[in-house]
Formats: structure tokens, C-alpha cells, sequence
């Protein structure tokens, strides 16, 4: 009998390169297992990859790709312009969808990231919100409220230097309310928290939108009222941020600007941390609830070999069960983010993920994911160019070496250049007209 | 060709034939291919697109070329020098008949052999401007002074200093040919240059420098390839002493900025590969003309020594 019944088609193995290990990489295993599972045409295999970008471009150009590249948001328009991202429209229209209809179902800040061109080319498989936290110790030995947290740009600075402590004999800082440095890894977003465009208008206006001036003249207000030395000196004291000598679980630093995922580093380096997490001051009045977001995405390199299973995967991944009541009923997006101890991308959330989110402040991460005020990096194919040159006139800045107009103009006219370089490529290649209405002009 | 001759032919190219293939394959194509990318618009995915000499056009404009070749050249002037002069001395010391001469022999070899990452973290503890070792020992001096030791990888000013500095940990490879090279100077020359009462000096000048003057130019030549080519570990410590993220860009300041890390970031960041190619070729050039200069003063101040 067995003989006349058709072989039951052996599963395709999706391969799926991602950075992550440890707990992240633990919950990614999770979902992958429990998709496995749930069907039996498609196994993804999971491959941890150190610097996963350059080894999928690498790759891809090779013709023998991954299946599923796990990307930063960042990589995506310059992939994308590049041809190394196969545009997912093609999988959404087989949905029954339009990219619309599709894009709609995330928060709008994170819609933005998957898109590209008019294209969709990425899934979130982890989104992040920086937020506002502050030391509720160093609060009260300051006599300030440790409930309640600067809410105005005015009132931030105020509580920044309430918060800084010298010592009496040297007048050498023991303790700071904020440094613009720490973590140091996005300066841009000080220019969009001041109301500044990084790009308007088909240019770049990193130095002649006065707003983004603005922003450097206050990064660099505090090197100037702590003293240069001073900083060189305190920072010298800090370990890595992921560390527990990181200046804000020593108490070296009262306020920092971190992500969703800082508090997993909180429990994990400084357990019994006296925290809270709030919004960004407002510094644009009426500009309530700013939030930077970033993600870490899922995409098909061009040429993978089982394109169709790995839109699966990241369907997967990019869904949710809206009526939850258990973990086991999680969706994947929710399963992942549950497991990593993040915010959901999607608008809507099930009763499990939302009432027994592990995240202690997973109401504030939502209100800020889910704000219309959340911004994330510019969709520009030349963003990294861009980002090294805020991130030399950030440092030019704070290190008191040039005014923020001479520091910000050098850094725009690098920019300027590339950019016009970046669209003269693009029309060599017969991209630039492609890109339609949506290329930046 | 004889019939023997033939035979042998065909043995030489079956044992070479994989190794000439490989040649071929990995490195010769690559380094043509390359030339010709230099004078392209090429981002690995697309097709190349010829643009003449438009990325070397854009080189002798772009600041951070100039600004990274500098670093390089600060760099490779300093540490080529002091790496041989201090490898040097140490293979002069080593090579004295004292007790436990294996021992101190293996022990300054032992740096070398220490993974670049590892000595990268190592040292990034050590030039900490706080509780680094080497603040330790400069601040109770300095002091005296009213100074105290820098911030070293957090300074513009001292992040490429501090990196000469770390450099000296590696000379053990160096200095291992030094000794190698002083234990082939024949002792009748000392003990002739003894006999004409030459002192110390003069023997160290006009015997054993001008008798190891080509292994002199070997390491020399060699470091500065090397020097040219710095990458790793100034690409982990500005990273990990200054943050900011993945920028690769020789924070702070671009200090650190070398001429690898450059077009390492210009190739696989920006995905600019012809332009990376045109900043290969250049740096070919320039090493290979320093590397030129190196043979021919080494070989003049030989033969000027005999």
C-alpha cells in the first residue's frame, strides 16, 4: 500500500543569517522552531553571522546568498539602490494586499523603515524606541522629584546641571546630569529632536537648517559648562555601555537617552536599579511624545534560492494572533518580541502581549513607538556617508574645536558632494528615473 | 625537449599546476580586475560602468583621502623608526652571553603572538586616561610638573601617539631576524676592531650595522609595508574608546582615521567599490615608491658603512 502513495516533497531549508546570539539569538531559535513546526514545506535553518551586512553583500554579489538576511534598518536604501534587496511587493500582492494595506498594519514610524523607493524591501524582526531614563537615587540626593522627569528642554538642562556634582578639593567631576557623548551613537537625532531636517526639500540641510545648528550649539553648551578636561576626565572613568561599570549604572551619569532594550541591560548589569523611563522632553513646543525607532529588519537577498519560503518566514515573523490569551498563542512578531523583551511593531496587540509584557515599562515604549512624532534615520541610499559626517562634526562640536555653523557647514558640503555623486551614479545606472516620484530630487 | 625533460615538465606543473590555478584565481585576477575597477562606477552588484579617471579625479579632491593618507604617513613615520630601533636593541641585549637568555628571549617574543583583538582590548585598559597603567606611570612624574597624562585614544592629539606606542609590542617577530642576523656577524671582525682599540660605539657603528645593514632593510621594508596597511587595531580601539556606534571612522575626530580603515568604510559601508579599487591602487603606488626609497638609502648607507 505504501508503495503506491506519492513521497510526501521534502521540506525546502530556508537559510537564515542574523547577528544574534545569547538571549536574542535564544528567541529567535524559539520562533524559528515554533514555525517548523507549524508546517511541514519549509525548515529554516538559523545561521549566527558576525558582521552580517558585509558578509550578505559579499554574498549576494557571489550569487549564493542567504535565504534571509537579518539587516539594520540602515543597510536597507543602500542595499535597495544597490540591487541586493528582492522587493517583497510581489509577496504582498500574492496576500491579497497592496504595499498600502500591508504597511498600515505597523506603526507608522516603523512602515517607514520597510520601505524604500515606493518598494517594500524588509520585515521588522526587532524594533527599538529610545526613551528618556534617569536615576530616581541621584533625583532625590538632587531634591529633585524622582517621579517626575524633566519635561521641557528648559527643565532638562535645569535638572542636567542640578544633577552635576564636582569635588569640592579639585572641582573635578564626580557626576553629570547628561552628556550628549553617552551613548554617543546617534547625534542626528538631537537636529530631529530640535525640529531640524536632516534632508528637506531635495537637499541636504544638515548646516543650513538653523534648528540642527541649534541642536550642536546645546550638545556643545555642556562641554562648555563642565569644562573640556573635565569631560576628557569623567569619560576616561566610563566602562562599555554594556558593562557594569556603564556610566549610568555607576550613577557617573543621572540621564541618558537609550533604547527599549536598555532595561534587560539594567537587570542584567545593575540589578535593583532605582530607574524610570519616560518621554523626550518636549524642545519644539506642542512637539509632545518625540521618539527616536530604529529595527533590525528581515530581508531576501537578490538571487536567494527559495524567495517564495523565506517571504513565509518573515510573514511569520511579521504577524500577530490579535486574540492571544496565552503565550502559546503569540503570534511570531509577539513571540519574538515577548522572548526578547521588546515592543511589538504592529499596531495591534493581543491581550497576552499586552497585559503580561515581561518589559516593565512597556506602556511608555508603546505610547513613544506609537507616536506620530517617532522618527527614524532618513530614507537615503547615502545615509552612512551622512551619519560619519554628523557623527565627525558631533565630535568637532563637543570637543570644542569648531562653532557648530563651522563644524555642520564642513560636514554639509562632504555630503552635498556625495549626494550629487550617489544621483549621478543612480542615472548612470538608469536608476534615478526608477526611483520615480519617491527619489529624493 | 627530450623525452626526459618532457617528463619532468610534466611533473613541475602537476605539482605546481593547483598552486598556479589558485595564483591565478585569488590573486592575479582579483589585482587586474581591480585596476580595471578603479576606473569604473562599480558597487559589486551592478554592472560596472566605465567613468575614466573620474575616482582618481575625486581622490585628489577628497579631503578625507588626504586627511587618512596623513594619519598613515604620521603613523608608519613614527612607529618604522622607533619598531627598529627598539627590536634592534632588544636583539643587541638578547644577544649578550646572560643568565636566562631563553627565557628573556621568549618572554618579549610571547607579545607577538598575541591575537590583534586580544592586545587591542589590552591596551585600550592600559592607555585609559583614568586607571590605565600608562597614566600610572607617567602622572606621579608628570606631576611634579603640575601635568598629568592624556587622555590618549579620547585626545585627537595623542590617539595616533598612542597607537605608535602599542605598536612596539609586536616588534618580537623583528626582533627574532635582528638576532638571527647578530649571531652571523663573525666575531673576527669584533675581535679585530677590539685589537685597533675600536670602543663599544664604534664597533655597534662600523661592525655590526653595516653586517646586518640588509636585514635592517628587510624589517625596515617590512614594517613599513605593515605601517601602510594599519587596520585592525585602530578600527577596535576608536571604535571601543570613543563609541559612536559602527561609524568606522577613526574616531575622534577622524584621528584614527587611517588609510585602510578608509577605503575599508568607502568600500563596504558605502558600497563604493571602483572608488575603494582607485584608493587600492594609489596606495600600491605609494607604498611601493617608499618601499623603493627604503631599498635604495639602505643600500647607499651599506655601502657607505664598508
Amino acid at each position: 500500500m505504501a508503495a503506491i502513495l506519492p513521497a510526501a516533497a521534502a521540506p525546502v531549508h530556508v537559510t537564515y543569517w542574523e547577528k544574534w546570539v545569547g538571549f536574542e539569538g535564544q528567541a529567535i531559535q524559539t520562533v524559528i522552531d515554533r514555525f517548523n513546526q507549524s508546517q511541514d514545506r519549509i525548515v529554516v535553518d538559523y545561521y549566527a553571522t558576525s558582521s552580517v551586512d558585509r558578509k550578505t553583500l559579499v554574498a549576494t554579489a557571489g550569487g549564493d546568498p542567504p535565504d534571509i538576511a537579518g539587516l539594520h534598518e540602515q543597510n536597507i536604501a543602500t542595499f535597495a539602490d544597490a540591487e541586493a534587496l528582492e522587493p517583497l511587493d510581489r509577496f504582498i500582492r500574492a496576500e491579497g494586499m497592496t504595499n498600502e494595506q500591508w504597511l498600515s498594519r505597523y506603526y507608522p514610524v516603523y512602515a517607514g523603515i520597510c520601505s524604500h523607493g515606493g518598494h517594500v524591501y524588509a520585515g521588522i524582526s526587532t524594533p527599538a524606541v529610545m526613551a528618556l531614563y534617569w536615576n530616581k537615587t541621584l533625583f532625590r540626593e538632587a531634591g529633585l522629584d524622582p517621579e517626575r522627569p524633566p519635561r521641557t528642554l528648559a527643565e532638562f538642562n535645569d535638572y542636567a546641571h542640578r544633577l552635576t556634582r564636582r569635588d569640592p578639593a579639585t572641582g573635578r567631576l564626580t557626576q553629570v546630569g547628561f552628556l550628549p557623548q553617552d551613548p554617543g551613537w546617534w547625534p542626528w537625532i538631537f537636529c530631529r529632536w530640535f525640529g531640524g531636517e536632516l534632508y528637506a526639500g531635495g537637499r541636504v540641510t544638515l548646516a543650513t537648517d538653523p534648528r540642527n545648528v541649534a541642536a550642536f550649539a546645546w550638545i556643545q553648551s555642556f562641554t562648555q559648562f563642565y569644562g573640556l578636561d573635565n569631560v576628557k576626565r569623567l569619560a576616561s572613568e566610563f566602562g562599555p555601555w554594556a558593562s557594569p561599570s556603564a556610566p549610568f549604572f555607576t550613577g557617573k551619569i543621572a540621564m541618558v537617552f537609550q533604547g527599549v532594550f536598555y532595561d534587560n541591560y539594567i537587570h542584567q548589569y545593575k540589578p535593583g536599579l532605582d530607574y524610570g523611563v519616560g518621554p523626550w522632553p518636549e524642545a519644539v513646543p506642542g512637539v509632545t511624545d518625540f521618539a527616536m525607532a530604529e529595527a533590525d529588519v528581515l530581508t531576501i537577498p537578490k538571487g536567494a534560492r527559495h524567495a517564495r519560503e523565506a517571504w513565509e518566514f518573515i510573514k511569520y515573523v511579521n504577524s500577530t494572533n490579535p486574540n492571544a490569551r496565552t503565550r502559546e498563542e503569540l503570534g511570531g512578531a509577539e513571540l519574538l518580541d515577548y522572548l526578547q523583551v521588546k515592543i511589538s511593531p504592529l499596531r495591534v496587540w493581543s491581550p497576552y502581549f499586552t497585559d503580561h509584557n515581561p518589559h516593565p515599562h512597556i506602556a511608555m515604549m508603546r505610547r513613544l513607538a506609537s507616536s506620530p512624532h517617532a522618527t527614524s534615520v532618513p530614507d537615503m541610499g547615502i545615509w552612512q556617508q551622512y551619519y560619519r559626517e554628523v557623527i565627525s562634526a558631533f565630535d568637532r562640536v563637543r570637543l570644542l574645536d569648531a562653532t557648530p555653523a563651522e563644524a555642520l557647514g564642513y560636514s554639509q558640503a562632504r555630503v552635498d558632494e556625495s549626494w550629487e555623486r550617489y544621483r549621478r551614479s543612480l542615472e548612470r545606472h538608469g536608476q534615478w528615473a526608477a526611483l520615480g516620484e519617491t527619489a529624493p530630487q | 625537449m627530450t623525452r626526459n625533460e618532457k617528463k619532468q615538465l610534466r611533473s613541475g606543473l602537476a605539482f605546481t599546476g593547483l598552486w598556479v590555478v589558485g595564483l591565478g584565481a585569488f590573486t592575479a585576477y582579483p589585482v587586474v580586475a581591480s585596476l580595471y575597477y578603479s576606473f569604473c562606477d562599480y558597487s559589486i552588484l551592478k554592472s560596472p560602468v566605465w567613468c575614466g579617471i573620474e575616482n582618481y579625479q575625486q581622490l585628489v579632491h577628497d579631503d578625507l583621502f588626504w586627511k587618512s593618507l596623513r594619519n598613515t604617513l604620521f603613523y608608519a613615520g613614527l612607529s618604522v623608526p622607533l619598531g627598529t630601533a627598539v627590536a634592534l636593541g632588544l636583539a643587541m641585549l638578547l644577544n649578550c652571553e646572560v643568565k636566562g637568555r631563553s627565557f628573556f628571549r621568549l618572554l618579549f617574543f610571547m607579545p607577538s603572538i598575541v591575537p590583534v583583538v586580544a592586545s587591542a582590548m589590552l591596551w585600550l585598559w592600559i592607555f585609559n586616561g583614568e586607571y590605565g597603567l600608562m597614566n600610572g606611570f607617567l602622572n606621579p612624574i608628570l606631576g611634579l610638573f603640575g601635568l598629568r597624562g592624556p587622555a590618549w585614544l579620547a585626545d585627537p592629539s595623542w590617539s595616533k601617539p598612542a597607537l605608535v606606542i602599542m605598536s612596539l609590542w609586536g616588534t618580537g617577530n623583528a626582533m627574532i631576524i635582528y638576532l638571527a642576523g647578530l649571531q652571523n656577524v663573525p666575531r673576527e671582525l669584533y675581535e679585530a676592531a677590539e685589537i685597533d682599540g675600536a670602543s663599544a660605539w664604534q664597533r655597534f657603528r662600523h661592525v655590526t650595522l653595516p653586517t646586518i645593514a640588509p636585514v635592517v632593510a628587510f624589517n625596515a621594508i617590512m614594517a613599513l609595508i605593515g605601517a601602510m596597511q594599519l587596520f585592525a587595531q585602530a578600527y577596535i580601539m576608536s571604535e571601543a574608546a570613543n563609541g559612536n556606534g559602527n561609524a568606522s571612522d577613526g574616531n575622534p575626530e577622524r584621528s584614527t582615521l587611517f588609510y585602510s580603515i578608509y577605503l575599508f568604510s568607502t568600500a563596504f559601508q558605502d558600497i563604493r567599490m571602483g572608488y575603494a579599487s582607485a584608493m587600492a591602487y594609489i596606495l600600491f603606488l605609494i607604498t611601493a615608491a617608499l618601499t623603493w626609497a627604503a631599498a635604495r638609502l639602505s643600500r647607499g648607507r651599506s655601502d657607505d658603512a664598508f
